[in-house]
């Protein structure tokens, strides 16, 4: 696993480097690229000036109610479903076929709905989000031994009892693997809202310097939302995996 | 089957409410929609961009196809070049790749290829992911039979290692073919002159609430139907091994 690790960091150097010497020997010119290099010292003069200061914190908040959102409503929503095998039945098809709607698709008639505020793009993030949540707490009661229930049942402990020493614990797993496709979309969710049509946010930045052909705050924006997102996504992947240990002893 | 009855039923029930709620400047109801989608497809400019968006779609899953698998296949053989790239490919799954979409319009300039390069930067993640998990999760039982029974790597490929991984790679196809549907047309929808990502992208700025829902019904309605489709294969695929 160690040695994985270190080829993994070679092969990320490796790739670097050749952009880097591409960029730096004129092959790629800097209209179309700027040299990794400088467009790291560019994000970090962006970050220090804290001239896009505020898109960033506009962009983190929406996600962060798009996942607040979608893990308790998905939770709430996996619960009861779980409890009512016909509804689960007759939203079968619709899960499998969710995440193959272009949702982006819905973005303008909820900026018709709702204006150009901050809402049409939680809303997609949400959308997004939600039903990963709602799929994963449904595989995670799925997941708890008939057996575990039954003992609850003869110890006659209450429904707040058995959630809190039975039902959760087993379901844990699954999830924070939902919590984890649902930071995913909800940050692809939001920025991709962003950058279709929106006035703030680091999506609409983005697509501001692009239409500018700054490249020289485009690059670093796009670094940091790569930076953001993997860097989410790796926490959320050790939790998990810190879980599945934790439940296999 | 029932079950999907209930749920279209219900899903035409919501619209019609949010319809009668929101009103008509916000979107129009299940049966106009149905009917002006029904007249734009009866006039030839829809049909241009219609085609256009087929040409990139089909393009963009072939290389999501070819890359994806030409990637996951090889990398899922070998244990320790599937430990290194998959943490990258999941990490690069969870990337909201429209913002790598300005990078491709650089390279590629706007037009055909800028739109088919995005639909398969898409398309070619989760067909790596899945054929690499395919091939991982190979029964060494069956990997020793081969050996046992002296297969040559190219029989073992053929008659074990495929079959075995099939399922997987399946699903990853089907993923596969919502993502890049959903990359070609965000590629349209910016720095394009043709397809239904354009003429949606075109009617939003004119407010154009019959089209728009005209287009979305219509790319809803290809997309469920084929992942309908694909999902019936998949569990057929997955039951028979």
């Amino acid at each position: 696993m160690h040695r994985a690790g270190l080829y993994r960091l070679l092969v990320l150097a490796a790739l670097l480097a050749t952009i880097e010497g591409l960029c730096r020997s004129g092959i790629v010119t800097p209209f179309t690229m700027p040299a990794p290099s400088i467009v790291v010292r560019d994000l970090g003069r962006i970050l220090w000036t804290g001239s896009m200061a505020a898109a960033i914190a506009k962009t983190l908040h929406d996600v962060a109610i798009a996942v607040a959102l979608s893990v308790v409503a998905g939770m709430v929503l996996g619960v009861a479903i779980h409890r009512l095998r016909g509804l689960r039945d007759a939203l079968e098809p619709l899960f499998a076929t969710y995440y193959a709607i272009p949702v982006y698709a819905f973005y303008p008639l909820f900026i018709v709905l709702f204006g150009l505020g901050s809402t049409p793009q939680v809303l997609i993030g949400f959308m997004l989000a939600m039903i990963a949540m709602v799929m994963n707490t449904l595989a995670g009661l799925d997941r708890v031994p008939r057996v575990l229930l039954r003992t609850a049942r003869a110890y006659r402990l209450g429904p707040l009892e058995t959630a809190r020493r039975i039902t959760l614990p087993c379901a844990a797993p699954f999830l924070v693997t939902g919590v984890k496709l649902a930071v995913s979309y909800a940050f692809i969710g939001v920025v991709g809202a962003e950058f279709i049509m929106s006035r703030d946010g680091l999506g609409y930045e983005i697509n501001f310097a692009y239409n500018n052909f700054d490249n020289a705050i485009m690059y670093p924006l796009i670094l940091l939302i790569l930076l953001l997102s993997t860097g989410l996504n790796m926490a959320l992947h050790t939790w998990e995996r810190i879980l599945l240990i934790r439940r296999g002893r | 089957m029932r079950n999907g009855v209930f749920l279209v039923v219900g899903m035409l029930l919501v619209w019609q409410a949010l319809f009668m709620f929101a009103g008509a400047h916000a979107l129009s109801p299940p049966i106009e929609t149905a009917m002006f989608l029904g007249h734009l497809l009866g006039t030839a400019p829809f049909w241009g961009h219609l085609l256009e968006t087929a040409r990139a779609f089909s393009v963009a899953l072939a290389l999501s196809v070819v890359f994806g698998l030409g990637i996951g296949l090889p990398f899922g053989l070998n244990k320790m070049a599937a430990e290194v790239a998959e943490p990258l490919l999941v990490s690069a799954y969870a990337v909201p790749k429209i913002v790598l979409y300005p990078i491709v319009l650089l390279i590629f300039g706007i037009g055909l290829p800028a739109k088919i390069a995005f639909g398969a930067i898409h398309g070619v993640i989760p067909v790596a992911i899945f054929a690499m998990a395919g091939v991982r999760q190979v029964s060494p039982v069956l990997l020793r039979t081969a050996r046992a029974l002296r297969l040559s790597r190219t029989e073992t490929l053929r008659r074990i290692v495929w079959p075995a991984a099939l399922p997987e790679i399946f699903s990853g196809l089907r993923i596969g073919f919502s993502l890049t549907l959903i990359g070609t047309l965000l590629g349209e929808m910016f720095g394009s002159q043709k397809g239904l990502g354009y003429l949606l992208m075109n009617a939003i700025g004119l407010q154009n609430v019959p089209v728009i829902m005209a287009v979305t019904l219509l790319l809803v309605l290809f997309a469920a139907t084929l992942s309908i489709v694909l999902l019936a294969m998949d569990r057929r695929l997955r039951r028979a091994s």
